[in-house]
This record gives C-alpha cells, structure tokens and sequence, in this order.
C-alpha cells in the first residue's frame, strides 16, 4: 500500500485501476469515503476490493443554460451499503430512474481517474 | 440522556431587521452592524452592555472579531459557529446557558449579508468535498434535489405540493411591508419555471438577497425591566448528522427529528402546542421535510399537510408568516430572520400577526440538510 493518508491510498488505488472501499476490521461494516478509522467506533479500519455493484439511490438532472447540456449526479447505493455521489455513463440523464442497477468503472477526466457507474 | 436546559430563564429583548432587500454599497459587516444596534436599542440597553457576542457572517471566518472591533465591543466571551443557516438557533442555546449561569450578562446574535448587491450569487466559503465536486452538483441546490426525489419516489411527493409552499410563501410576503417578492405566484407558475436541478425549479429556490437580523437575549427576571415584553426561550437544542447528503442514513429524514424532540421535550410541549412556525425554507422541500422530522405531520406526508394551502394564510397551520427565505428575504443565512419573525410572532408585533400566539417555533439548517437546531419561544 502507497504512503500517506487513507484519502491518498484510495486515490492512488484509484490510479491503479482498483476500487477500494474500508470496513471496520471487528465490524466489518463498510463505509466510504475513506478515514483513518471507522466513524462512529473509531475502530481500525481494513481495504478491501469493492464489487463496484450498485444501485440508483437518488439522481437529479442538471440543466446549464444553452449549448451547455443537462447532465445528471445521482446517488449510488453500493451492494456493500456505503452511498456516495457519482454520474450514470452511457445513458441519457432523465432516462435515469431510482432502483436501477449500475456497475463501477474508473474513467479517465483531465488525466485524473474518475469514479464513474454505467447501466447494468 | 434527557437534556437539562435552563427553561424560560432567558428571553429575547430586542430584535431587528435590517436592510431588508438591497443596499447596494454597504458591506455585510455594515448591514450586521446596524442590525445589532437597533436590536440593542429596541431593548433598551446600552451598547456597552453587551458583553458576549454570537456572529456569523458569509464572507468572513474570524466575524467574531471584526465584529466586536467593529462595533467596539470587549465581548467576554464571542462564539463564531459555523453551522450555516443553524448557527443562530446554537448560538441561542450557548447564550442560555452562559445567561443561566452568570458567565455573561447581556448577548448579542448578528448576522447580515450583501450577498445580493455583492454579486448575486450566494455567499459562503462552504463547497462540495473532494469526493463529490467531480460529478459538478451546483453546491448546494443538487443536495437539495437528490433529498426531493428521493422523498417523491418514496412518498410520492409531487412538483405540485413542492409549489404549494412557494405559493404559500408569496401570499404571506404579499402582505408583509418587508418582503422582498411580491406580486401573483401560482402553482402553474412555479411548474413552469425553468428547471434547474430536477426536481428543484427556480421557484423551488429560496430568493438571493441583501439584509440583516439581531437579536439581545438576558435573564428573563432582568428582562422585566427592560422597554420590550420578553420573549422567553423555553428550549434550544441542535443535532448534526452529516455534512456531504450522501452520507444521509435515510436522504428524506434530518437531525430535525432530534433537535424538534429535544426543543419540545425542554420546553414541555407538543407539536399541536406550537401557534406560528417558522423553518429555514432554502428550498421548498425543507418545509416539507422539517414539518415532517418536527412531528407536525407523519414521515411522508408532509406534501399532502402543505396541499389546499395547508401553510397559506387561512391553512391549518401558519408557516412561514413573514414570506420565509422563498419570498420575504434569503441573505445567505436566513435562520436569524427566522428566530426574528417567531420573537415578533410572541411579542405580537408582526407583519401577519395570528392572534393569540403562545408558543412560536423557529428552525434553522445549516449546509446540505447537514445540521439543524431548534428553538421554541413562548409565554412562560
């Protein structure tokens, strides 16, 4: 595992083309973003490979004034529990729906990897 | 743990409102500065009374002490919380204990903005995390949405009773000399506004302006003396969740449920006690989901408790009274106006007076439904 934080090892892993989530080592409760321990017990906290399986908790479509075009941030609920904010690829924004399968893929932005999830 | 709370020992003694609108030209800290004076004058002290001072303002993270220099005040004590739109209901329950128990006297709770002649965008330092800025949520509005269409897919909230509270909203501004939006405002109006982070549209949103607040709060036994009825606070609690909505346990409920069923349990009362509500309405689900986590109505169905003009005037329940965030005045942090307008509500002396007013409710949010606090005032 690289140097530094828990932040920079997800983004470094991230780089890497791996998508890692933490547990709680004696809870095994999954949680993200990454922290130095798990919240609520402060207890030490162990990587693990994420399934990047998931669904649409919630999504909202964006429309910037013209020819800017409308773009969607969703929820995603992780088949391991934890939430976090993402986009839906592959996939015209209002035809997004809660409770809709996704799936994890690490694409590239402005040479930076990037979360991103696509229909199932 | 049940809270121990000093119960009607302190009381509001001096509100103002100040700048109401736009002032172009004049600086936060001048809006908040003559704010803070007139509410020291409506009390009837002296500004070198005040001895403690609770502020926050938008553009400045150390308020605390440009403030104090500013009005050339030696606080004993100054608290710059940063809970957003929640700072000034926390800042109420710090003065009451400190009141209580003798470590300050007389305090003053500021707050102003120019946001509005500054710029026309909201102030503040706040943004989306790292986590989240990539996917480009306009911070905070997106948060706001992913809660409303989340409450609409579990609940079946409906755009229509979304703007059922903008409309009510702008029929109490209507006949408030100090609002800001006036004019028609109809449930076809709001639908057709342009969209812009779904479900929110343009009249979702709460109004971009200019303005200022303050309040002085002392010991109620002290405050007999003073020029204004006082306005006892009968409990104050605040309960933080979260700060990203993405870490939300459940994205249609907020630390309100806690904070409302703390305020009322310190104050002995129930939700059918309160007269006249006021809720930080950044957005129009915030008054649906606060009515809702305040126990004014069950989980899910505060979109039918605001329909038929349910919060207008002449509803079931007054909301709102001055037009709220969506149509009397948003400067960024709308919560003191809040706490303003329940105090005037209790003294008898707003704009849209409901008779007979007892108890008054006044809650603030801060960040993305982030954190919230609660106050109730009312006749001991």
């Amino acid at each position: 595992m690289i140097e530094g934080g828990p932040e920079a090892q997800w983004r470094a892993a991230l780089a890497g083309g791996r998508f890692l989530l933490q547990r709680g080592r004696a809870s095994g409760r999954a949680f993200f973003p990454p922290r130095i321990a798990e919240p609520g017990t402060g207890d030490d906290a162990e990587w693990f490979e994420a399934s990047g399986r998931g669904i649409v908790y919630s999504s909202t479509v964006i429309g910037p004034k013209p020819p800017a075009l409308p773009y969607a941030v969703v929820i995603v609920e992780l088949a391991e529990g934890p939430r976090l904010m993402s986009r839906i690829d592959g996939i015209a924004p209002e035809s997004i729906a809660i409770g809709m399968p996704v799936k994890a893929r690490i694409a590239t932005e402005a040479d930076s990897p990037i979360l991103v999830f696509e229909p199932v | 743990m049940a809270d121990r709370f000093p119960r009607g020992n302190t009381a509001i003694v001096g509100v103002a409102t100040h700048g109401i609108g736009e002032m172009p030209g004049f600086s936060s800290m001048e809006l908040a500065a003559g704010a803070g004076l007139q509410a020291v004058a409506d009390a009837g002290l002296a500004l070198a009374q005040v001895d403690a001072l609770f502020i926050c303002l938008p553009d400045d993270l150390f308020a605390g002490m440009a403030f104090a220099e500013y009005l050339g005040l030696q606080p004993r004590f100054t608290d710059n919380n940063r809970t957003g739109g929640s700072a000034f209901m926390s800042h109420m329950a710090t003065a009451a204990m400190m009141l209580d128990a003798g470590y300050i006297d007389t305090a003053l709770i500021a707050h102003g903005s120019n946001q509005r002649s500054g710029g026309g965008r909201l102030s503040t330092p706040a943004k989306s995390s790292a986590y989240e800025a990539p996917y480009r949520p306009l911070f905070p509005l997106s948060s706001y949405a992913l809660a409303a269409a989340r409450h609409m897919h579990q609940f079946g909230t409906t755009r229509e009773q979304l703007a059922e509270v903008a409309v009510a909203a702008r029929q109490w501004a209507n006949s408030n000399p100090e609002a800001f939006a006036k004019g028609p405002l109809s449930i076809e109006d709001c639908l057709a506004s342009r969209m812009v982070s779904s479900p929110i549209s343009v009249r979702d949103c709460c109004l971009m302006t200019d303005g200022a607040a303050a309040i002085v709060m002392t010991r109620t036994d002290r405050a007999r003396s003073l020029q204004q009825p006082p306005v006892p606070l009968l409990g104050a609690a605040a309960a933080t969740w979260w700060t990203s909505i993405s870490q939300a346990p459940d994205m249609t409920e907020t630390s309100a449920r806690e904070s409302g069923a703390r305020a009322f349990a310190m104050a002995g009362l129930q939700p059918a006690d309160i007269d006249v509500v006021q809720l930080y309405d950044a957005f129009t689900i915030n008054t649906i989901l606060f009515l809702e986590d305040l126990g004014f109505c069950p989980k899910g169905e505060g979109g039918r408790f605001v329909s038929g003009g349910g919060i207008a005037p002449g509803g079931h329940l007054p909301v709102n009274t001055s037009g709220g965030g969506l149509s009397c005045c948003h400067p960024g942090m709308y919560g003191l106006m809040a706490i303003v307008e329940a105090a005037r509500q209790v003294r008898g002396t707003a704009a849209n007076q409901i008779p007979a007013v007892q108890f008054a409710l006044a809650h603030g949010s801060g960040g993305t439904l982030s954190s919230q606090a609660t106050v109730i005032l009312g006749n001991l």
